[in-house]
């Protein structure tokens, strides 16, 4: 599949910045294959990164994201930004397959030449998710991209998924959802830096809002800098350029206070520990465990013929030795 | 990382009212295993040539029940081929005459489903297309 595009590096990357999708595309691409063709594609992507900043949305689903941030890219494109979208949606743990149903809601973007949107499957495992994510924010980052949105679903574990590919984090609420408050308990209080109560046009959003301030004022983990909450109706489009401009006047805050280069810091710290266990264990492990005596050990542990416990030490002390 | 998935992109072009074909495709083609990206009604050939360009999609598949079989397909296939990206297949399905079906393989449409057809042929079509 990757010999689709024959075209090197820097060309493509040069395309890239010249809002080739269809580059850009392909870049992703070779990212989400993995292998060394994709740790190549890191490696040259590195020096040109640094730059986007990069926004989550997270929420509840149904509680309108998609159809926010094609609103809230729409204000970004009058001041001048060029922007990427990377949607998630979650794929079936029993066949691997997914929808990918966001991109309905940003239709009038596609044809946009400063925007590039790309809908990803969240593919069961979290870790899978945050390499090829920010695989992909690289590719658009180093496209000279100004802002990479990436939208996923609140749900489960993957709205703390989200911290380890965005600096700056947008939690959306809704009014009269009756799983809010239990949203807001699973901890997605702690991840928010700005929280949004969309649909503002229905009833009760107001009253969402300030049970929101409240709840967030009794957490004892925030500091001074108290995370703001906005009401927005994307459908109308109405308090977009408000919320725009709360996230970026904290992205400012972040900057000078230290606190993004903190988050990049541990961010990047997760990434290359969970990137070289990937490499680690395909490179040296996987050639000694997964070889045909393996489904003849796992028989004779079931047995308990043997221990595998045991046998588990043996083979990380051999590999230990092996390094020596 | 896992192996890539093979990625779909079903598109509902034209102004005729409702896609439940394109759903139950979409659905069909999730629990087979592929990642299918929905972009919903009423899309221009462009809109569609640009989504599947963006999202690196393998295949194309177009409902149409309109009518405008005719300019749809050639017309999407033109603009994949525009932006270096021939190497996307195009499908659909939808109400097209049989004499119209010879025309629309010669402008390069690959397969073409017409109503009735069951969702597995569609799924087979794919699978030998694209062997595991
Ligand atoms: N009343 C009202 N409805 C809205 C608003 N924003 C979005 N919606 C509707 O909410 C529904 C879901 O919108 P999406 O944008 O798809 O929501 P989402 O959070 O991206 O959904 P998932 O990605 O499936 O989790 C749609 O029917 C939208 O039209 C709003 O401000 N007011
Ligand atoms: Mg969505």
């Amino acid at each position: 599949m990757l010999h689709k595009e024959q075209a090197g590096f820097d060309e493509l990357l040069a395309r890239g910045q010249n809002n080739d999708k269809r580059a850009i595309g392909r870049m992703i691409s070779c990212i989400e294959t993995g292998g060394t063709a994709d740790h190549h594609m890191m490696q040259q992507l590195w020096s040109h990164t640094g730059r986007a900043r990069i926004v989550g949305i997270t929420g509840s689903p149904g509680t309108g994201k998609s159809t926010l941030a094609d609103r809230m890219v729409k204000y970004w494109l009058t001041k001048g930004y060029r922007i990427g979208v990377i949607a998630v949606d979650p794929s079936s743990p029993f066949t691997g397959g997914a929808i990918l149903g966001d991109r309905v809601r940003m239709n009038d973007l596609a044809l946009v030449h400063e925007v590039y949107i790309r809908s990803m499957s969240a593919r069961g495992q979290l870790g899978g998710l945050s390499l090829a994510c920010s695989g992909a924010v690289g590719v658009l980052d180093a496209c000279g991209y100004d802002i990479v949105l990436i939208e996923t679903v609140g749900v489960g574990q993957s709205e703390v998924a989200i911290m380890n590919v965005a600096d700056l984090v947008l939690v959306i609420s809704v009014p009269g959802l009756g799983d809010d408050v239990q949203a807001i308990k699973a901890g997605i209080l702690e991840i928010g830096d700005v929280f949004g109560v969309n649909k503002a046009d229905l009833p009760g959003a107001d009253r969402t809002a300030k049970e929101l301030k409240a709840m967030l004022d009794m957490n004892p983990n925030m500091g001074e800098h108290q995370p703001p909450v906005l009401m927005v109706s994307a459908e109308r489009s109405q308090g977009v350029d408000e919320l725009c401009d709360a996230i970026l006047e904290n992205y400012a805050w972040m900057e000078e206070s230290g606190e993004l280069l903190k988050r990049r810091n541990r961010r990047l710290r997760e990434e290359l520990l969970s990137y070289m266990q990937d490499r680690v264990y395909r490179q040296v492990l996987a050639p000694v465990i997964e070889n045909d005596s393996f489904d003849k050990n796992i028989k004779d542990f079931l047995s308990h013929a043997r221990n595998p416990y045991v046998w588990a030490g043996e083979i990380a002390d051999r590999m230990e030795e092996k390094l020596k | 990382m896992a192996e890539r998935k093979i990625r779909i992109l079903i598109a509902k072009p034209g102004l005729d009212g409702h896609d439940r074909g394109a759903k139950v495709i979409a659905r069909a083609l999730r629990d087979a295993g592929y990642e299918v990206i929905y972009t919903g009604l009423r899309q221009s050939p462009e809109q569609i040539a640009a989504a599947a360009v963006s999202e690196d999609v393998d295949a194309v598949g177009i409902s149409v029940l309109s009518g405008a079989h005719g300019y749809l397909f050639p017309r999407i296939i033109e603009l994949l081929r525009e932006q270096g990206a021939d190497d996307i297949l195009v499908f659909g399905g939808g109400i097209i005459p049989d004499a119209d079906i010879p025309v629309l393989k010669a402008a390069g449409v690959a397969e073409l489903f017409t109503p009735g057809t069951p969702l597995a042929d569609i799924i087979n079509f794919l699978r030998e297309r694209y062997p595991e």
